[in-house]
């Protein structure tokens, strides 16, 4: 940077070289819990956590948005990121990825390692290079943000940036045009008929009638509750697999069982009762 | 402190999210960390502004949050295009071109 030029010593008299205390404070807790966010996102084992993790280093970052004077990117960071993105992405895992735990086997012998490797070599060059640039002013947003951060990031965006805002209007288009395609299925077949569907039934043989009902007759009709056979053990074709795979089925067949060898005690005790009853009846009538 | 510390946190979460997607076998997993990527470039480009005193910085942050919202639509659709034929969200399977 040439000081002697008139332009940049006005620059460098607005310049600053540090921070208010209270930005610094918020950045050394908040960049904690960012790469706290990160790391989770990376390292837990369901899906759905890592999503969540990485919901919140996002709000982190547009906190950090706004600490830097982007004060419209904060607001968009929170809505299109935080909340659209990340929605669709937990949407797409609850479709997917819930059942399907990460397996933690290695296919390729130490890639775990020359990843770890890579990274650290990588990240050691990119902090280096950060490093080796030596910033110590810097001109503050003030001034760009003077006539308002949204009517000058508008001004830029409709001037000087108009060509990449249409064809990023190209690109959303083409995008969802094509999401549209991928997830679009042709019918390659006519539909079968019912009598068809129950001709196949029959040939295969394997569940004929419909699947049984859950629930206990007359005393619960939860769909978490398998329905007991004759014998009184609980059958597993009465409940949905998926709770059967979540481990969320309640059995109350011991429940019904319980119920049944007290009603017989009460009714042994009655009898016992009216035995004992009738003897002393008896022995008075003597 | 100097705005440059926001620079060596985007360069870190950047790290992380590279590790991410070198290790991690979901494809849904390894896609949350390309995001994670292009956030830390964000928060970059977003210090970058501030360093400059301009809003160009800012104007690349929103152009990337607009291309990255319209690869998570496609991506996520490969994926769920994937897993349909596949059952399986794992990249390992998914080793070929067809299916």
């Amino acid at each position: 940077m040439n000081a002697s030029s008139p332009v940049v010593s006005s620059l460098a008299a607005s310049a600053a070289s540090t921070t208010s205390t209270g930005e610094a404070v918020q950045f050394w807790i908040l960049a904690v819990v960012a790469v706290l966010g990160a790391l989770g996102a990376v390292f837990m084992r369901q899906a759905v956590h890592s999503a969540l993790s990485l919901a919140g280093t996002m709000i982190v970052l547009a906190v950090f948005y706004l600490a830097n004077g982007a004060y419209f990117l904060g607001v968009v960071q929170i809505v299109v990121y935080t909340g659209a993105i990340m929605m669709l992405f937990l949407f797409v895992v609850m479709l997917v990825g819930v059942t399907a735990a990460d397996s933690l086997k290695e296919t390729i012998k130490g890639q775990r390692w020359l990843a770890a490797l890579c990274v650290l070599g990588f990240g050691t060059l990119l902090m280096a290079g950060i490093a080796n640039a030596s910033l110590k002013e810097w001109n503050g947003i003030g001034r760009a943000n003077a006539g308002g951060n949204v009517e000058g990031l508008a001004a830029l965006l409709f001037t000087k940036y108009v060509f990449a805002f249409e064809i990023t209007g190209a690109l959303l288009i083409t995008a969802a045009v094509g999401a549209m395609v991928l997830t679009h299925r042709e019918r390659t077949e006519r539909a079968a008929t019912q009598r068809e569907l129950a001709e196949r039934r029959i040939r295969e043989g394997k569940q004929i009638t419909p699947l049984p009902a859950p629930g206990v007759y007359a005393r619960h009709n939860a769909v978490d509750i398998p329905g007991l056979l004759p014998d009184g053990t609980t059958s597993d074709l009465t409940v949905s697999p998926t709770l059967r795979a979540r481990g969320q089925v309640r059995d109350v067949s011991g429940e019904a069982l319980d119920d049944l060898a007290a009603l017989e005690q009460r009714s042994g005790d009655w009898q016992e009762r009216g035995r004992s009853e009738d003897a002393g009846a008896k022995g008075a009538g003597k | 402190m100097n705005p440059v510390n926001y620079l060596y946190l985007a360069a870190l979460l950047f790290t992380i999210g590279a590790a991410g997607v070198l290790i991690r076998r979901n494809a849904i997993v390894i896609f949350m960390c390309v995001e994670l990527m292009l956030n830390a470039c964000n928060l970059a480009f977003v210090t970058f502004s501030r360093l400059h005193g301009n809003l160009d910085g800012q104007i690349i942050a929103f152009f990337t949050m607009v291309v990255a919202a319209a690869e998570v639509v496609v991506g996520l659709a490969i994926i769920v295009t994937i897993f349909r034929s596949r059952h399986s969200a794992s990249v390992d399977d998914a080793g070929l071109l067809k299916l």
